[in-house]
């Protein structure tokens, strides 16, 4: 066995859960994928003293399209988002980048909700959520609080949830027809953690792009929105030099973090390529 | 603190109960407690997708899951596949195509590859190619595995069978 000791419970409602989490304090993890935690026991990084498996709780669950908004229980796997209808038509964008989460077996534990609570700036949901406007539904012993995804990730693997908080949802506003979007994601070996990624969403009305939102991943301590690019983009005929001017101011305003294997500048220059790929891909 | 819980869970079609450490794997528990070494150890942190076994109808990485985690679940292993047949034509075009050498990623690479099979029947090359980039061999470069899989789907879009390379006596 590989991982220290530990108890488990698994409580049956959210109620339940957040006593149990309230009551056991910051030596408690709750577990839902567990394709992070399980990795991290089994290095020892981490060694709580007991796991609440969520898994049980129904709030916790499913893809529900309200109004204008679809709610995306933090239970949901990867491959249900992959799959699901729902996702492909009113946020697809998570349906493009699902495929590029680790692998088919990881993908189907791995949960949507844990994903963004761990807060990996390498991950996919975290920078999806952000150019998607997402809204996380917060549920702690004191009741319930939304938070915007801008103000969600906080630095590395650092989010707002508070140790007795539990992610139970996230609302997306749904696409409409003119919404154009691309993920991109460069990795040495499909399905591992990406060199730099990109998730980018607009508005498309002619040759021009609005309400702009580009997010790098994998470059920084948290995903990171190209605030200055997107403005300068917003609104203009999108041509060749429109395009070589933004992957210039891109580059410039991404302040990239050098990783074990990857240096700052080669992430720099990553920066401009996958804004420029996306730029051709969403102008198409 | 080695509190064990009692689970319950079916594996390869035979009701078994047990008590288990909160900390044991699943695919630990299943090689250990039940002696089934079909599912193999490789990383121990869900990078090579030895352990992989299927859990509800779903392939999971045996080591990245808990035993107690499967409590009141179907699991099913290498083993109980190959006996129901699940994995028949997939296990002979593996032979045919020289898919395997020392044999050690075979077993989670077949249960990766039916789920494809049952997912994605128009998988492209690519498709398989990427599929299967969650499960290490260190033998074979990997060609001779898509090649089985790829004519696996090949055959079955046809309506066709894969023929046995040792013919039935």
């Amino acid at each position: 066995m590989k991982s220290a000791a530990f108890d488990y419970v698994k409580p049956g409602s959210l109620t339940e859960a957040l006593g149990l989490l309230a009551e056991a304090g910051e030596d408690a993890r709750l577990i839902a994928g567990g394709q992070t935690l399980l990795a991290t026991l089994n290095m020892r990084l981490s060694e709580p003293s007991v796991l609440i498996d969520i898994t049980n709780v129904e709030e916790l669950k499913g893809i529900t399209l309200d109004g204008k908004h679809l709610r995306i229980g933090a239970l949901v796997t990867h491959t249900e988002i992959e799959e699901s209808d729902l996702i492909a038509k009113h946020a697809p964008l998570l349906k493009a980048a699902a495929p590029h989460i680790a692998h088919r077996a990881i993908r189907n534990l791995g949960t949507w909700g844990g994903s963004l609570a761990y807060g990996d700036p390498a991950a996919e949901w975290p920078a999806c959520s952000l150019a998607l406007n997402a809204t996380m539904i917060i549920h702690s012993p004191s009741g319930e609080r939304r938070v915007a995804a801008s103000d969600f990730f906080i630095d590395l693997y650092t989010t707002s949830l508070e140790p007795d908080d539990i992610l139970v949802a996230t609302e997306i506003p749904i696409a409409d027809s003119a919404q154009v979007f691309c993920f991109q994601e460069l990795a040495r070996r499909h399905g591992d953690y990406a060199v730099a990624g990109l998730a980018a969403v607009a508005q498309k009305q002619g040759d021009m792009l609005t309400q702009c939102k580009f997010i790098f991943f994998s470059v920084g301590a948290t995903p990171l929105m190209a605030g200055k690019t997107q403005s300068w983009i917003d609104g203009k005929n999108l041509n060749e030099q429109l395009i070589v001017d933004a992957v210039k101011t891109a580059r410039e305003e991404i302040e990239v973090i050098a990783d074990l294997t990857n240096s700052a500048e080669a992430k720099q220059h990553l920066v401009g390529v996958l804004l420029e790929r996306a730029l051709k891909q969403m102008m198409a | 603190m080695s509190l064990k819980k009692k689970i319950t869970l079916t594996v390869n079609g035979i009701q078994v109960t047990a008590e288990v450490e909160p900390r044991m794997h699943l695919v630990d528990f299943l090689r250990e407690d039940l002696h089934l070494k079909g599912p193999h150890l490789g990383c121990e942190q869900g990078a090579c997708g030895a352990c992989t076994v299927k859990v509800d109808g779903q392939i999971i990485r045996g080591c990245l899951y808990l035993a107690v985690q499967a409590n009141g679940s179907v699991v099913e292993t290498i083993e109980g596949l190959t006996k129901s047949g699940a994995l028949a034509d997939l296990q002979e075009s593996f032979m045919r195509h020289n898919a395997m050498q020392c044999g050690f990623c075979s077993s989670g690479m077949l249960l990766a590859a039916a789920e494809l099979v049952e997912k994605q029947p128009k998988a492209s090359r690519e498709q398989v190619r990427e599929w299967i980039s969650g499960n290490y061999c260190r033998c074979t470069g990997y060609h001779s595995i898509v090649d089985a899989i790829v004519a696996v789907l090949d055959a079955r879009s046809k309506g066709q069978k894969i023929k046995p390379v040792v013919a039935n006596a």
